[in-house]
């Protein structure tokens, strides 16, 4: 395993993405964006065969499928999984996916949905909530966020919890709240977790260049650094050479503005 | 037994103030011939249940509608349904913005005549606070949990794109993924389908080609012959989305006026043109499947 000189950012967030599912259980995992999808291919050609992938429509397979544009490539079906069978797979638990939310906050709480305080007539129409309500009280989520700044990970809570967050107050009286399984939280500047004291946000590992003083001022909460707060690893030459088979047309270099590299010049 | 119907008599059915649900998904096997037709007609106030695609944003455009319930309104490519965003941001229709988990048990409950299905799914969420109809319930065992109790979608009708049906109402539905057509066939009163082929009787002597039937023919009241009637949506394997069409759609919806614009452009007249109007059948039929 020979260390990389040279890498985007863009990979070494792939990378980064791929720990999420190290040691992971036989479970589906949905990588949703283009670095979520290649982390997880990652992952699976490297050190977690175990996991379940499909082709990013309904149909299972072994062998990760490159983004873009495909040419001779046939992608071999093992398996299926219509939407069906994904709500089946959602609500067993059985999966791991990674998501985009335009706000975190720092109960963890995620929104896909709207902009604004008036949800009958939103600033701004996002997504809708679409799965993640059922996704995040059902199975392990993690986040990638590939531009970390106070308008997302915000100050106050999100302007609708489309995923459900550390946060009692949301739930009916007399109810037991079901705590949510936060995986990690990849961004441009460094890895996090929700495993500080009461579910507070950590940041575990910080990328080449970047200070914890730097993070802290682009978040809206207060975030704890963990003891010995390392450096996010470079991605391998082993590891470049699976992401660039994966990415061919190299649609990674699009995602960060500017495609900066790995490594602060 | 002849269910065969035209465009007209089945929106002819049709009522003021009814639910109506579409199958299909986003972009994929709307039943857009219908749509059209409904979009000609005087029908107003309608409530609309989907995973909605441009059915919802044309229809909500139009003034149609008076509430929408549905998981999503995306146009897969257009990530956001660009006259349902338009509709939302005015604030002009009611919604039950649902966890698409949620809009599956909905119609399932009422596939079934129950009143609810428990779940957890939307328990956290703003999925409770936009929704005030919602209740929870405590489960009878000991494990005591509180639930979501989601209650049943109920549809007078529901109206679903096939690739083949035959005079009887059977229908095949072809494609990698059936996805909840059948449960929106079995939520409503009434089912009416447009299909691709439309024949005397399915014969087929191969039963994996007859798996495709995701719904009996008694639930199908009417059978409309509207070949590439889900243009611009896509119906496996006969032609994809039509990624230009929908694009020049969606400019549309920024400009002031633009939903006559679109609907004079397209859609005013009668559906025999529209195949033409929109570039002619070759092309439709030659529209790939998208890459993704």
């Amino acid at each position: 395993m020979t260390t990389a000189t040279e890498f985007t950012l863009a990979e070494l967030l792939v990378v980064a993405c791929a720990e999420a599912w190290r040691d992971s259980e036989e479970w589906l995992v949905t990588g949703i964006g283009p670095l979520p999808r290649l982390a997880a291919g990652l992952a699976k050609l490297t050190f977690a065969p175990q996991i379940l992938m499909t082709d990013g429509e309904c149909m299972l397979i072994e062998e990760p499928i490159p983004l873009g544009p495909r040419g001779d490539y046939q992608p071999k079906f093992s398996g299926w999984m219509p939407y069906s069978r994904v709500f089946d797979t959602v609500w067993s638990g059985k999966r791991h996916a990674m998501v985009t939310p335009v706000q975190v906050d720092r109960y963890a709480q995620g929104n896909i949905a709207a902009l604004g305080g008036d949800f009958r007539k939103p600033k701004t129409q996002l997504l809708g909530v679409r799965g993640f309500p059922g996704n995040s009280i059902s199975h392990r989520n993690s986040m990638f966020l590939p531009s970390h700044t106070k308008r997302t990970f915000i100050e106050g809570e999100v302007d609708v919890v489309a995923s459900v967050g550390f946060n009692e107050k949301r739930w009916p009286e007399g109810t037991k709240p079901i705590m949510p399984d936060i995986g990690i939280v990849v961004t441009n500047l460094c890895v996090m977790d929700f495993k500080g004291p009461n579910n507070s946000a950590r940041v575990i590992s910080l990328h080449p260049g970047v200070t914890f003083e730097e993070v802290q001022a682009e978040t809206g909460f207060p975030l704890i650094a963990i003891d010995n707060l390392s450096t996010t690893p470079a991605p391998t030459e082993e590891q470049l050479a699976i992401i660039r088979k994966l990415d061919p047309h190299n649609i990674r270099a699009t995602i960060l503005k500017g495609n900066p590299p790995g490594v602060r010049a | 037994m002849n269910k065969e119907m035209s465009l007209g008599a089945v929106v002819n059915e049709l009522r003021d103030g009814m639910t109506i649900g579409f199958g299909g998904w986003g972009p994929r096997r709307k039943p857009m011939a219908l749509v059209r037709e409904i979009l000609r007609s005087d029908l107003k106030d309608l409530t609309v249940v989907a995973y909605g695609g441009p059915e919802i944003g044309m229809l909500c455009a139009a003034g149609k509608v008076k509430r929408a319930i549905y998981g999503f309104v995306s146009l897969d490519f257009i990530p956001i349904e660009p006259f349902f965003k338009k509709t939302r941001q005015e604030g002009v229709v009611e919604v039950n913005e649902l966890d698409e988990g949620l809009l599956l048990l909905g119609l399932q409950a009422a596939g079934h005549r129950i009143p609810f299905i428990p779940t957890r799914v939307g328990l956290g969420s703003d999925v409770m606070s936009y929704n005030p109809n919602f209740k929870t319930v405590k489960s009878p065992y000991e494990d005591g949990e509180t639930l979501l109790a989601m209650p049943a979608i109920k549809l007078d009708v529901a109206l679903i794109h096939v690739s083949q049906a035959d005079r009887l109402g059977n229908t095949l539905t072809d494609g990698p993924d059936p996805l909840f057509d059948g449960l929106m066939a079995r939520a409503a009163d009434r089912c009416f389908v447009s299909t691709e082929k439309l024949v005397d009787r399915l014969e087929y002597t191969d039963r994996n080609q007859a798996k495709n039937n995701l719904f009996e023919r008694s639930l199908v009241k009417g059978v409309v012959h509207a070949p590439l009637g889900a243009h611009p949506t896509a119906t496996h394997y006969d032609y994809g989305w039509d990624a230009e069409h929908l694009k020049e759609y969606g400019t549309f919806a920024a400009e002031e006026n633009g939903w006559q614009k679109y609907f004079d452009k397209y859609v005013a007249g009668s559906e025999d043109g529209y195949i033409e109007r929109v570039g002619g059948a070759d092309r439709v039929r030659s529209l790939p499947h998208p890459v993704l």
